[in-house]
Parts: structure tokens; sequence; C-alpha cells
């Protein structure tokens, strides 16, 4: 017993440190070298997979962190324009010598037909600016000095000073502004960073409704996991075996049909609605809503992660010894005192696996909110599809989503500040 | 049940703890258990201890004993019967009221918390206060040499020294019962040894009752004043060690508790506390009549190995013994010898000054006396 305490506390010492073998190589040396070829075998064992995550993985997010502050497709089109913002500061009137440089570069557009891509760029935060941009750009040929009464000719909106400090903002490549749209932030004419009108405000109440969302559903599953991982662990295992059948059976099912019967239950001419209606519950004039909303958003994602609650709650259940209970009651506590404070502590890392899993998962959930989220039900990752496949602003999805790994690698901190990431069980 | 013939007088006779009729600590009245309905458990279980003894309830496993435990805990319900704990039916009482220490066999050591806060456990939740808590545990863990190893948690302890805090923690709280579930189970032999008699020792100092359960009969006769001997659900006998290893009552015990040689016959005749049995090769053996019909009725006679003498034809029952195997052991010379068709016959040689010195092959001549032979149930 003695012996096992020793060796509990015992530190080499430094004669210990230099023992070498017979032939005198020091012993660290011999072991790495006796090493060295099983490590090399390791190694070419997993550099598929090493090759296939770096390609397919880190490139990509590499790629979405520079997308997010780099924009070209103005600045690369106005050479002329970029020395007149770069010889003149934020928030000068733009003289005669701007609109020639203007005139100049929309020429050159026009030439290599470049001035919807650059239109774009600066569409992204003056709505309507696209035309204006193709439009001048045809005139731009058969313009002549005086330019400003060319261009202001061809269309007055090129008065406008906000468009100018748009341009100003596009005219580098590298630039924040896609993380100040993310924030519902926005530069005024002097380029101070401003809050965007009230009805232009999205994105920031999105990230904490978000937030909120995966939060609640974290909960709910914790909630509803619980027991059933309790009984999983604890039932016989011819049972057990079952019931793990039916925790599982979701996760052999598409996720798009199980989203599917979630509507074809919920909606108003649904089954619990009909039901409801039936059983006089609810007059049929009043149906509830229940998807198509944040209700909707709610269920379907809880019934959809709840496995992911369940299985680390499961996994570190499984190997708790009842007797840790039966302990605590003979040792005088009531049921729920030894449940709460011998058994949920024991628990403590399934429910950290779990809720970290359940919460960075519905952070990011996509499809089901797309589905049966309606309008309230949309989560941030349904903006970031929206800004990569319908109004093509890539580097404001970029900005979204790096925010939103941002915010995820800061809970997974604060998790391991708080919980301690060692106390993680997976299964 | 001494007998006042036997020729050998045994040490039970002047145990003092042997009468237990007086006022019982713990009772079990008519106790049966069942888990699905169709078949018992603990089919009829009578037992009553009084204050301050060390019951150890001994049997195969599968015998009904731990369930016996269980249910004095709490954790099972006896299906019909009544237990008491100082006279008062403890049968709806929930675990946590019974104030009964228990150690269990893997120790059961909350893992998250300090051999420290696993002591204080049972006082907090009696709701004492800090200062007497830690003194309390201060005074438990010294109890059983621990003193320095309170802020270490179980997992960084031995196994030795896991049970040392077990045992401490089941008794911080000043039960005056304490169960203990196999609990030195999962130590080595020699630390297994040396935690028996510091158990032992604490009972003794410290006053409590305890309910110990083991299927090892050395652990059994070592520590307890009583030993129950379990099998299928029943209590075969219940006794002090030496009475227990010395007279058996059936031949269950006699085969459970220690070394034993057989030889099945039928009962030719009887004549008192005696039988004369005719064995299955037609000898005759005369033996004592402890549980066996009567003539006509086929019995079992039980000879402890160390009662059979070498080398003489003297006493109630002599035969001639063939030598199949002889094994070095020390202290003493173990024989396998053939004798009235049974080849399984151990005979203990004493390794003494002048000992008989026997040869494979051998035939030679061995007895025993009457009063060594126990007639009992045919198994």
């Amino acid at each position: 017993m003695t012996d096992a305490a020793n060796s509990l506390n015992h530190r080499p010492t430094q004669a210990e440190l230099d023992l070498t073998t017979v032939d005198g190589t020091p012993l660290k040396v011999a072991l790495a070298n006796a090493q060295k070829r099983a490590r090399q075998r390791a190694l070419f064992l997993v550099l598929p997979l090493l090759l296939f995550v770096l390609i397919t993985f880190l490139a990509p997010i590499g790629q979405m962190l520079l997308r997010s502050v780099y924009n070209p497709s103005f600045s690369d089109h106005i050479p002329n324009l970029s020395v007149w913002f770069d010889e003149n500061p934020a928030g000068t009137k733009p003289d005669e010598a701007a609109y020639e440089a203007l005139a100049l570069d929309l020429r050159s557009m026009r030439a290599d037909k470049t001035m919807g891509i650059a239109g774009t760029r600066i569409n992204y935060d003056l709505p309507g600016s696209r035309s204006l941009f193709t439009s001048t750009a045809r005139k731009a040929e058969k313009m002549e000095p005086p330019f400003q009464d060319a261009i202001l000719a061809a269309n007055k909106k090129w008065e406008d000073p906000k468009l100018w400090q748009v341009m100003r903002g596009a005219s580098s490549a590298y630039t924040a502004d896609f993380y100040l749209a993310a924030l519902d932030r926005t530069r005024d004419v002097n380029g101070d960073i401003v809050s965007v009108d009230d009805d232009r405000k999205i994105y920031a109440a999105n990230f904490l409704k978000t937030l909120f969302l995966a939060g609640l559903i974290t909960f709910c599953c914790l909630i509803l996991a619980f027991p059933v991982a309790h009984l999983l662990a604890t039932l016989p295992l011819r049972q057990s075996n079952l019931l793990m059948i039916f925790v599982l059976l979701p996760f052999w099912t598409s996720l798009l049909v199980r989203t599917t019967s979630w509507i074809v239950l919920l909606q108003s001419q649904g089954v619990v609605n009909d039901t409801l209606v039936a059983t006089g519950i609810v007059a049929d004039e009043s149906r509830i809503q229940m998807i198509y909303n944040q209700t909707g958003t709610i269920v379907a994602m809880i019934h959809i992660l709840l496995p992911f609650m369940i299985l680390p709650l499961y996994s570190v259940m499984r190997p708790i010894n009842p007797s840790y209970v039966r302990a605590a009651r003979s040792l005088g506590a009531t049921s729920w005192t030894a449940f709460r404070r011998i058994y949920l502590p024991q628990t403590i890392p399934g429910m950290g696996a779990g809720g970290l899993l359940v919460f960075i998962l519905g952070v990011g959930y996509y499809i089901t909110p797309a589905l049966v989220g309606g309008a309230s039900g949309q989560l941030i990752s349904n903006f970031i599809a929206f800004h990569m496949q319908k109004s093509l602003n890539w580097s404001l999805a970029a900005a979204l989503a790096t925010l939103l790994l941002l915010m995820v690698l800061l809970l997974y901190w604060l998790y391991d500040r708080l919980v301690g990431i060692d106390n993680l069980k997976l299964g | 049940m001494p007998k006042s013939g036997s020729v050998n007088p045994t040490p039970w006779e002047f145990n003092l703890r042997q009468d237990t009729s007086g006022d019982a600590f713990v009772e079990f009245d008519k106790v049966q258990k069942s888990y699905d309905g169709e078949t018992l458990v603990v089919k009829n279980l009578n037992l009553s201890m009084p204050k301050g003894e060390f019951l150890t309830m001994l049997g195969p496993s599968g015998s009904g004993k731990t369930t016996c435990l269980m249910m004095l805990a709490g954790f099972e319900t006896a299906t019909r019967g009544e237990i008491r704990l100082d006279g008062a039916e403890i049968n709806n009482i929930p675990p946590h009221k019974r104030g009964i220490g228990m150690v269990f066999q893997n120790y059961a050591l909350f893992p998250h918390m300090t051999v420290g806060e696993n002591l204080a456990f049972p006082l907090e939740v009696r709701g004492m206060s800090k200062a007497e808590r830690e003194a309390k545990v201060i005074h438990a863990l010294d109890m059983v040499q621990m003193g320095e190893f309170g802020a270490r948690r179980p997992a960084q302890l031995s196994g030795g020294q896991q049970q040392r805090v077990a045992l401490a923690r089941a008794l911080v709280f000043d039960p005056s019962l304490v169960l203990m579930d196999e609990p030195l189970g999962a130590l080595d032999k020699q630390l297994r040894e040396h935690m028996q008699y510091e158990i032992k020792h604490l009972h003794e100092s410290l006053g409590i009752t305890v309910v110990y359960v083991t299927h090892d009969q050395s652990e059994a006769l070592t520590m307890s004043d009583r030993v129950a001997v379990f099998n299928d659900g029943e209590i075969q006998q219940l006794a002090p060690p030496a009475e227990l290893y010395e007279c058996p009552d059936n031949s269950f015990v006699a085969q459970f508790i220690g070394e034993n040689n057989k030889l099945s016959g039928i009962v030719s005749e009887r004549s008192g506390d005696h039988v004369t049995v005719k064995l299955q090769n037609s000898a005759m053996c005369k033996a004592l009549a402890v549980n066996c019909g009567g003539v006509g009725e086929e019995t079992l006679i039980s000879i402890r190995p160390e009662r059979v003498a070498i080398g003489g034809s003297v006493g109630d029952n002599s035969t001639e013994a063939l030598v199949k195997e002889l094994i070095y052991l020390g202290d003493h010379i173990r024989c396998r010898l053939h004798v009235h068709g049974n080849d399984e016959f151990i005979v203990k040689v004493s390794n003494s000054a002048g000992h008989k010195h026997l040869v494979v092959g051998e035939k030679t001549q061995i007895n025993w006396a009457a009063e060594d032979a126990r007639a009992l149930n045919p198994l």
C-alpha cells in the first residue's frame, strides 16, 4: 500500500534522467530510434486522411476567411479612381478630376465588359448601383470634358456622396466592410462607422436569435435525453438494445424524410391539429400554427439533434456502478440527494459533450430551418446560404460564417474554462 | 448443540455468545424473497442476532446471502416476512432512514469527491456542522490509519487503501449495524488476511454489530462469532466457526466448510447415538448418528482428513488403505488413499519428527474414531 503511495509522489532523480544504454547512447535517444520506424509507418497510414482534410477542409476555411476581408471585383477595374481616392481624404466632394477618372475607368470597363462585376460589388452596399454602372458605362465612350457635367447628365445619381463613400471603400481589395455589414454596421459619408437604418438591421438580431434557439434546443435535448439515456444504461441488455434501435432509427432515416414528416404532423391541416379539432380542444377556425415558424424549427431540430445528446450521455452513464447511489442511500442520503450529489456530477462529462455537440450543430443548422422555419424560424446559416446562392455576395456570406465560427470557438473556450475539455466524453 | 460424549472437547463449548435467545438486535422472521414470482431466492429465513455480534453469511454464489444483506440494507424488499432492527420492523423504511453502515464489494467510493469529502458525505446529509464533521472525519481516517490521505481522490489510492476508506466511511456516522458485502474480494491474498484481522479488531474495539457476506470459508471462520451457511435460499447451519467445522449438521456444510472425506452406504444398525453403516463395498463402519435415517436408509459418512490416523488398527474403525498419491505441503503431507472403494480419500500426515513415511503403492492400515465419523444425509 505504501509502495503505491510512494510511486504516486515519485519524481525521477537526475541520475535516472541521465540513463544510457549499454553502448553509451542516452536512453531517450535510443528509445526514439527504436520507435522511429513504427512512427513513420503510422504517419504513412494517416497520410491520405491528412491530405484529404487539408484539401477539403482547411483550405476552404482559409479561402472563406480570406474572402471575408478580400474582394477585388471593384478595385481591380478602377486604376484611375484609385489614384484619386488615395490623393483625397474621405469626405472630399468629388471634383472634375474625380469625374474624369471615373469616366476613364468606365470606358475601360466597357471595353473589358467588367462593369457588371464592378457594379455588383457597389450594389452590395448601395442597391440599384449595378444598373447605374452598366448604363453610364455604355455612354462613357462618347463623353467629353467636362466629365462632371457629362456623367451627371447621364445619371443624376452619381452626385450621391453615399455612392462615392461606397466606391472609396470598395477601391481597396482588403476591407473590413463585410464584417461591418454582418454586424448591421456601415460607414457614413465621412467614413465613420454607424448603425444601419432600423429597418435594415437583420444579422445582429439573428445571431442572437440563433444563439438563443441553439441554447434552448440544447437545453430541451438535455432534459429529454437524460431519462432516456439513464433508461438505456440501466435496463437489461435485451430491452436496452431495443430502445437503442429506437434512438438510432432517426439516424438511419433521411433528414428530409424526418423533416417532412414533421410538416405532415404539425401543419394546420396536419395530424396534430386535426386531432385537436376532432377532440374539440381547438376550434376549427383557430388551428394552431406550429410549423413554418420558430416553433417548427425548434420542434424539428430537437428531434433531429436528440441522438447527439443521448449517445454521449449513455456512454457516460453506462459504466456508472449502481452501487454509488446505493452507497449514498445507505449513508443517509434521500434518493434526490443521492441523484444530485452522486449521480449527476458523474454524468457531467456526458452532459458537456452532448451539450457542446448539440449546440454547435444547432448553431450552424441549415436544412431544417429552411424547410420548416418559415419567416421567423430562419437561423443565421439560412442567411449565409442566401448570400451564397441568391445575392451572390460571397464576401458577406464568408464574413457571417467567420463570425459564426468565432462564436463557436468562443463557446468552446468558455466550456474549457468552466468545465474543462478533459471532462468531455463522446463515447 | 455440543455433544457431551465427544472425545475431543471443542472450543465452542466455552463460547458464551452461542446463546442468542435473549433480546435480538437484528431479526429475520420467516422472510421469503422472490424476484420473478416463480422461484424463491430466499426460502424461509429465520435469524436473530444479538447486539455486538459478528455474523457471517457464507455460501456459494446464488445461495441468497447477498439478497438477505440487500433486504437488511433496504435495497430489496422482502416478498414475505418481517425484518426487525432493534425491535422495530424496518420492511417499509427506506435505506437512508435505517442508519445502517455498508461496505460494498467494489468499495463504491464516490470518484468525484476526495477521501475527506467521501467521509463527510454521510455527516453532511445528517446536517452536522462543519467543525463537527471535520473532527469526525479525521477520527475515522485515523482509525483505519489513513489520516494523511484525506485530500486524495479514490482513484489515487491502492485497493487496500480504498478498502480502508470504504470501511471508515461506513463507520464515520456511528451506525450500530454495519453490513459488508464481500469487502475483501478484490484484494490479494496477503492483504486480505491482514484486513480480516483489522476488521475483526475494529469490530471488537467499537462494539458494533456486523453482518458480513462472503463466499470465502476461511474468511468466515477467521472473523466471525457465528456463521450462517447458505445454500439454495436456506440457512443450512448457523453456528460458531468451530462447531461448524467439527460438527456439521448436514452433508452440504461438511462439504462446503473445510476438506471432507465421504463414504456413502446404508444404515444397517442403530443403537442410541451411534449407527453401523454398510458401505458400498460391504464393509462396516461405525459412525455418530447426526442426520441420518433409520435402518435401511441411505447415508453419507463424513470424516475430516486430520482425524484419520495412519499405521495402526486400534479404534472403532480400522481398514486397509492403498496409497495413490503424496503431495508435500511443507507443514503436512497430503495423502490420497484408496479406502473402501473411494479413490479420493484424503489423509493429512503432519510433518512432525518421527511421522510415518508412506510410499506410493504401499498398503497401510488406517483408523478413525466412531465419533469422528458423522453419518449425515445423502447428497
